[in-house]
């Protein structure tokens, strides 16, 4: 039996039914991600002044991604216009692009989760001489031996480790910490604070978007081309529908960008 | 992505199918619209962080981040009306966004309104 307007648009909506659907799909999303920015706002607000962290990004990689999303959205329109004109070659090319594209923004994301994983507060004993609190990233953590090393700094305070955007040079070296000065350690994972544990969720749920996208597409750019051959705007469409959602994948991007890197 | 209004350069076996729902699609047009697009963005981009670098002597952050809120909403703008083709939407799409646009900002309003709601006798900050 086949599925009625799949293909042509319904008459009283003047839409097929799929792009109804994932506009629905959206709608749903934007709730799903505006609960996630309320919190953010709520937290932040309630935060009492000084305590919000800043500068604990990479901007850097931040910016790369965000263009990295942004010509990957390109790529993708690029491929339902491919489609439109009946070029498949150029829809292979532009699809190719964009997993590429969606590849490099999850290793990018997956090369800042490591950064924070590997990145350590550890608070000394009371009476330690160089400071009470060493930061820094891992670098020898084997339990056989009776110190850590870390890559790093001394620290008297917390407070000096909340805004490191004002802090213009920090000199990091090599810090070597008998385990007997040790009081705890933590790493820069969402357990840290409540600005880690609202970067980690937000990003980790965009980055399930890019990977539930990137399937989509991979899927229509390989097995799933079949249909190309048989129904080529029935294909057209499909490209359409997965090339919204990916675009709704850049928006939300767009926000979560400023949000957790410049703000 | 559907409300495309310019003349179509087919080369395909199928002439006339993409224009199953009233349109014609020029590839050389889309190219030219997303290089557009992609300088739009990266000018935002650039504004977003030039703005968070402003001086905070000069600049309160609330009005900074109002500044990198404006551009972040005019970038999705661009996103959203251009790539997504919502500046030449159907209605039901329209009217499906005005409900979701609602619903959001109700949800951000109502966390902004409660947020000093607290029950009696709680410690805060």
């Amino acid at each position: 039996m086949e599925i009625p307007y799949a293909v042509h648009p319904r008459p009283d909506t003047g839409i097929y039914n799929a792009k109804v659907g994932i506009w629905l799909f959206l709608a749903s999303e934007v709730m799903l991600f505006g609960a996630l920015f309320s919190a953010y706002v709520l937290i932040r607000v309630g935060t009492p002044p000084g305590g919000w962290p800043h500068g604990w990004q990479n901007v850097t990689l931040g910016t790369l991604n965000t263009l990295v999303l942004a010509v990957s959205a390109i790529t993708t329109l690029m491929a339902w216009v491919a489609c439109k004109v009946r070029q498949f070659g150029k829809f292979k090319f532009f699809h190719a692009c964009t997993l590429l594209l969606a590849l490099t923004f999850l290793c990018i994301k997956g090369f800042e989760y490591d950064d924070h994983l590997t990145h350590y507060e550890i608070h000394l004993v009371a009476g330690s001489a160089a400071g009470s609190i060493a930061d820094g990233h891992m670098v020898d953590n084997d339990p056989q031996k009776d110190y850590v090393v870390i890559k790093g700094r001394y620290a008297n305070d917390e407070k000096e480790l909340i805004d490191l955007r004002s802090q213009k040079e920090v000199q990091e070296t090599e810090l070597k910490i008998p385990r007997s000065q040790i009081k705890d350690m933590q790493s820069y994972g969402p357990w840290h604070n409540d600005y880690l544990a609202l970067y980690f969720t937000m990003t980790a749920l965009h980055a399930l978007h890019i990977l539930g996208g990137s399937i989509v597409i991979g899927y229509l750019w390989g097995p799933g081309r079949k249909l190309w051959k048989v129904d080529p705007e029935h294909f057209t469409n499909r490209v359409e529908v997965s090339g919204l959602f990916w675009h709704f994948v850049d928006l939300v991007w767009i926000f979560l960008f400023p949000v957790l890197y410049l703000m | 992505m559907s409300e495309l209004k310019t003349a179509g350069q087919h080369n395909a076996p199928f002439v006339g199918e993409s224009e199953l729902q009233g349109h014609a699609v020029d590839f050389k047009s889309y190219l030219r619209r997303c290089v557009f697009v992609l300088i739009a963005v990266v000018g935002a981009v650039s504004l977003m962080l030039f703005a968070s670098y402003l001086p905070a002597e000069r600049f309160s952050w609330p009005a900074k981040v109002a500044m990198i809120l404006a551009i972040a909403c005019t970038n999705a703008f661009v996103v959203a009306g251009f790539l997504m083709h919502l500046i030449s939407e159907k209605k039901m799409i329209y009217t499906l966004l005005a409900f979701t646009t609602f619903f959001f900002a109700g949800l951000i309003g109502l966390t902004v309104w409660a947020m000093q709601d607290f029950p009696a006798g709680t410690v805060t900050h």
